[in-house]
């Protein structure tokens, strides 16, 4: 992993904002904008236009009469949740006609959008694929052609299942299906995009692969759909980021991810959630790690105006690893319900939870956790560590910590602490002449530095930058 | 009024609602070094928290000037960057920022931001690790995080010579040290002390004296200065006590 040498703040940059930064939209110009609202003529229109095969068609047929029979959840910010018009949703835009392989043939707005976003130079320099979603669909992807010669599919999810029929229908919705929960039923669906990763067995793809997500339209339903499979020994890092404009209406982004690690294989996905106060970000992550397989979720939740998004680990091989190592950050408005579950179905298994979280403003930040053990698993180790740090009186955080452990010889260790940034903390930092809002913002950045020292540099700088400007409070 | 590099007078300091520094007052001349001596509670850290701007320190009375500008129109940043520098008694730890990252930011802070100071950045911060016999590695640990006694005040004084203050106030450095230690963050003070600036030395007991050479010598006792002489003042403090101030003075302690 990169060291991080210069993630400090630069002072320069403050009060840049979202707005400017990312918050920007372009006019619509697309192939196809479908109706408002959501019924099953939306979901056979999707199917059709995408050329499914009939079974991806009745799935998500099925899938829709599982989203209308569930209820709307009723734990969480349910005034926030039942605030959401889903008759207002678009849940289909196709930006363009055909995905492309080189920029120059990207519509110019959507180019320079990515542009702006900085995904083309990324890709240059330090990614070994990308794909560059805009709304509904995938409109760029590349892939180094030697990784491509070995074997390993990068694709996005229509592609995959349009050419690799035979792994997707194995794999696909094995690890969340559609009645998991409302919104897994929602995106299964209507799911469109998102990312298709295969690692053939003992391929170790050094490079990370990046999928950045971003939505454009007013009133957008993002839905995408990944499926990540590393075969036995294989390794794979797989990181997203996402943005969109600031609207004073809803959007809504509603993910499913799913996640495969074989025998020995290792998964590491990194999300930076960088989405405009007024996208509701309610995703179902989930992962299966067979025997001695790693899998690490190190989810970042900078943005939107309420996330409900609780990464999952099921060690169901012997000496599987699990390691959830998550940041929120709430801001004025915003509702961060993050957290991690974890469970040991088979024995030796070992799993870290690191959560860390910043109110400010009146913001509020949730931990939900669960680890949960099954009799059979014995010998478990298991470690949560969760701090909560308070920048001001009228911020909120909350725990809702759950254990079950129903075996033998587990080893829990479990730490919980919330702090304020200390009056002392600041007067240290400003004796030395830092103003008080660059003390803070050292201080914030100490405490996340557990998450930012796991990301590559290039996305530890960008994180710092984006908790910079939130510190800064400019975020409309 | 000679030429003066900080000197405050008459300043009262209010903690919590309650008089904790009753109207003192110094001039302190460019090279000069003084110390203030005094027992706990005598108000000596109460003056240098509330000189350094420390919010919860109030001064409700009294004057204070840094190079000719007006302390107390300035905030705690303000004064850092006159060129005040506070070496605190109990230096806080903030988890997860490096010395390294913090002095870069704190050096260029203390100079407006330019950014041209910090080339020789690197260069100066080996030679004073070097000079105070600190451990290269401790530019990687986080600021006073786990650190010993002795480890927190040597990097008081590491950033005492960064900073390059013109105005030094150490509140009790001699604390929790050992002689060894004592004798290195000694030498540190007496390299980092500005020719042409002032320091002050606020400390309970004389053997830090005996490293750091003052010129003057205050007593503090109940809020206020009631003694003044040369080095031969700390001296005699060494070697009878605080007692026979105390009983000299017993008449002006009651209010």
């Amino acid at each position: 992993m990169a060291e991080i040498t210069n993630n400090q703040p630069n002072i320069a940059t403050i009060g840049d904002d979202y707005a400017t930064k990312y918050g920007f939209r372009d006019p619509e110009d697309y192939f196809h904008k479908g109706a408002r609202g959501l019924n099953h003529e939306v979901v056979e229109m999707i199917s059709r236009m995408k050329k499914e095969p009939d079974w991806m068609r009745q799935f998500r047929h099925d899938a829709l009469d599982i989203y209308l029979a569930k209820p709307m959840p009723t734990w969480g910010n349910t005034e926030l949740l039942n605030s959401i018009d889903f008759e207002n949703i678009y849940y289909y835009i196709k930006p363009t006609e055909f995905q492309s392989t080189n920029w120059d043939d990207v519509p110019e707005n959507i180019k320079n959008t990515f542009n702006k976003l900085g995904i083309p130079e990324a890709e240059q320099k330090f990614l070994a694929g990308v794909t560059a979603q805009y709304e509904s669909e995938v409109v760029y992807h590349s892939f180094q052609a030697d990784l491509e010669r070995q074997g390993v599919i990068f694709l996005d999810m229509d592609s995959g299942l349009r050419e690799h029929p035979d792994i997707v229908k194995k794999y696909f919705a094995t690890v969340i299906p559609p009645h998991d929960n409302k919104f897994a039923a929602l995106n299964s669906a209507v799911w469109s995009g998102g990312s298709f990763i295969y690692v053939p067995p003992g391929l170790d793809v050094k490079i990370p692969l990046q999928a950045y997500f971003r939505i454009n339209a007013e009133n957008m339903g993002q839905f995408e759909r990944t499926l990540i499979i590393a075969d036995r020994g294989s390794r794979v890092h797989y990181i997203e980021g996402c943005t969109a404009p600031v609207y004073s209406t809803d959007s809504l982004h509603s993910a499913v991810v799913e996640l495969i690690a074989l025998d020995d294989a290792y998964i590491r996905y990194t999300t930076i959630q960088n989405w405009s106060h007024n996208i509701f970000n309610l995703v179902t992550k989930r992962a299966m790690a067979h025997k001695n397989a790693t899998v690490e979720w190190v989810d970042g939740n900078i943005g939107s105006r309420l996330t409900m998004k609780f990464p999952c680990i099921y060690l169901v091989g012997e000496g599987a690893k699990g390691e959830i190592l998550s940041v929120a950050f709430a801001g004025n408005g915003q509702h961060q319900d993050a957290g991690a579950k974890v469970i040991h179905v088979a024995p030796k298994t070992s799993s870290r939870i690191t959560s860390k979280s910043i109110s400010k403003a009146g913001g509020r930040a949730s931990y939900r956790g669960l680890v949960k053990v099954y009799p059979k698993a014995e010998n478990c180790k298991i470690s949560v560590e969760c701090d909560a740090l308070l920048i001001d009186g009228a911020s909120r955080s909350d725990t809702y910590p759950t254990m079950e452990i129903d075996a033998d010889n587990v080893r829990v260790e479990h730490e919980a602490r919330v702090s304020k940034v200390a009056e002392e903390q600041l007067f240290y930092l400003t004796s030395r002449g830092l103003t008080e809002d660059e003390a803070r913002l050292l201080i914030v950045n100490g405490f996340i530095e557990p998450f930012t020292k796991e990301l590559p540099m290039e996305y530890a700088v960008e994180l710092n930058r984006l908790i910079e400007l939130e510190m800064e409070g400019s975020v409309g | 009024m000679k030429n003066t590099i900080f000197a405050f007078k008459n300043i009262h300091v209010q903690v919590e609602s309650k008089e904790v520094v009753r109207g003192v007052s110094l001039e302190i001349g460019p090279g000069e070094k003084h110390a203030i001596m005094g027992k706990n509670g005598s108000g000596k850290s109460s003056l240098a928290n509330a000189l350094a701007g420390h919010p919860a320190y109030e001064i409700t009375k009294g004057e204070a000037y840094i190079n000719g500008q007006n302390l107390l129109e300035m905030d705690a940043t303000e004064r850092a960057r006159a060129g005040l520098f506070l070496a605190f008694q109990y230096p806080l730890a903030i988890p997860g920022v490096t010395v390294a990252n913090f002095l870069r930011s704190a050096v260029r802070a203390r100079n407006g931001g330019d950014e041209s100071v910090l080339k020789t950045f690197r260069k100066d911060l080996m030679e004073m690790f070097a000079f105070l016999e600190i451990d290269k590695s401790f530019a990687a640990r986080y600021i006073n995080d786990g650190f010993s006694g002795g480890e927190k005040k040597r990097l008081e004084i590491l950033q005492m010579a960064m900073l390059k203050p013109k105005m030094a106030i150490l509140d009790e450095t001699d604390s929790g040290l050992d002689i060894d230690a004592l004798k290195i963050v000694s030498k540190g003070i007496n390299q980092a002390s500005p020719s042409d600036g002032g320091v002050l030395l606020i400390t309970h007991y004389q053997r830090l004296l005996n490293y750091v050479k003052p010129d003057y010598v205050h007593v503090m006792m109940d809020g206020r200065i009631v003694q003044s002489g040369g080095p031969e003042l700390a001296l005699k403090l060494e070697d009878q006590g605080y007692d026979w101030l105390e009983s000299k003075n017993a008449r002006a302690v009651e209010v």
